[in-house]
């Protein structure tokens, strides 16, 4: 994907995909227009407006994304954009498309189910192995390495995993 | 740097108030870093401070907001004194042992968990999609510490007498999860805020029910503290602002 504007392409449409090439500092395998976190583009007269949202409240990546699409769409020559953080609609993993679920198994991270919702307190999850598929598998934390992410094992290939939890 | 004054209305303090349970108790989980019992404790503890960190940043954001007199969250956060903290007594008290610990994020996250559920269809949207996210987060925080209420109550002679102490020690506290003054009420008669009283029954099912599967007593409801929604505090919040403070305070607006 190239980041300069297609001669002819749309000036917002130009934006949004430059914008939503900026990549997940913690998962870079995901794009946030994979994960559901670009919102919206508006180009106007004044400088370029993009809208994210926060996957989960404390998640120290947002920062970085913010700064990230400053500096692609400054590259691209949009001039310094303005970056929102906006809340509604509630960021859920329902909103991480299908191809970004597709490449975080590829990267070895089991994606979230769709529409997973809310379980019972000690509900159990069936989570395949991103590695072989088996759905002999258990979890060793439940908090991983980023708030996003807990600590699983396959009991077939007995390979550790990450898990995006539900959320 | 001096304090600030904030302009105290009734959902300016309604926010306020949510918003200095999650910072409080937020950085008392983060007093624990580096000390935990074990790796996957380290990132459990590390990983619910910063939702309770995150939640706080966007309520503080939002009550600057309402309040409109320019106090983004840093000023609410590090320009407030212990008297204009509107936190929950619990939520304050010392980390003690990890048996204290767990307790406390329990009896927090089985209040605060169907609190916030309730909040996801305030007619204040803002309020409302904070409460989406944080709803789930303490779900999340109710499960695991759930998990080790079970297993140091049913657990060692050791683990069951930490936890037994630290049950005596914090039940106390536990009234002041229901209480609300006029100014709340008039925010939860606005359709805004939620009453604690209407989550009551879930909160007591959810502790009876695993209190029971840990072989521990419920204790009876005695004298309840209370105080922490009016800014009287335990001797404990002080401390924990002196360290929580200490940069803004000796040079102030540093940023980095
Ligand atoms: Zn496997």
């Amino acid at each position: 994907m190239s980041a300069t504007p297609d001669p002819g392409e749309d000036r917002r449409a130009a934006a949004w995909r430059i914008a939503g090439a900026v990549t997940d500092p913690e998962i870079p395998v995901l794009t946030i227009a994979d994960l559901g976190v670009l919102r919206d583009v508006r180009v106007g007269d004044g400088p370029v407006e993009v809208d994210i949202t926060p996957t989960y409240c404390g998640c120290p990546a947002m920062n970085m994304i913010a700064v990230e699409i400053e500096l692609a769409l400054e590259k691209a020559g949009f001039g310094r954009p303005k970056v929102n953080t906006v809340l509604q609609p509630a960021w859920t993993t329902d909103w991480m498309s299908e191809d970004g679920r597709a490449k975080l198994k590829d990267y070895g991270i089991a994606p979230p189910p769709k529409g997973g919702g809310r379980r019972a307190l000690f509900g159990v999850d069936t989570v395949p192995c991103p590695q072989c598929g088996s759905i002999d598998t258990g979890v060793i934390a439940d908090f991983g390495s980023t708030a996003c992410k807990a600590l699983w094992r396959c009991n077939a290939c007995r390979e550790p995993f990450d898990y995006f939890k539900c959320h | 740097m001096t304090s600030i004054r904030v302009a105290e209305t009734p959902l300016v303090l309604y926010i306020l108030r949510r918003a200095d349970d999650a910072l409080v108790l937020g950085h008392r989980l983060s007093e624990w870093c580096g000390r935990a019992p074990m790796m996957e404790e380290e990132m459990a503890l590390a990983n619910m401070g910063l939702d309770l960190i995150g939640q706080a940043r966007a309520l503080y954001t939002y009550a600057g907001e309402v309040e409109a007199q320019g106090h983004d969250e840093d000023a609410l956060a590090y320009r407030r004194d212990e008297r204009g903290y509107k936190n929950l007594l619990l939520v304050e008290q010392g980390n003690g042992d990890f048996a204290r610990t767990m307790l406390r994020q329990f009896l927090y996250a089985a209040y605060a968990d169907p609190y916030w559920r309730a909040m996801t269809t305030s007619r204040d949207a803002t309020l409302a999609a904070i409460a989406a996210k944080a709803e789930k987060e303490m779900a999340y925080h109710l499960r695991h510490s759930a998990e080790w209420m079970i297993r140091l109550g049913d657990g060692t002679a050791e683990s069951r007498a930490r936890l037994e102490r630290a049950l005596a020690t914090l039940w106390p506290f536990t009234g002041e999860l229901f209480e609300i003054d006029t100014l709340d009420r008039e925010v939860i008669d606005d359709g805004i805020g939620v009453d604690p009283d209407s989550v009551r029954d879930t909160w007591t099912a959810t502790v009876a029910d695993i209190l029971a599967r840990a072989t521990l007593t419920m204790p009876a409801d005695g004298y309840m503290q209370k105080g922490g929604r009016n800014g009287r505090h335990s001797e404990h919040l002080g401390h924990l602002l002196t360290e929580l403070q200490y940069l803004q305070r000796t040079i102030p607006g540093a940023t980095w």
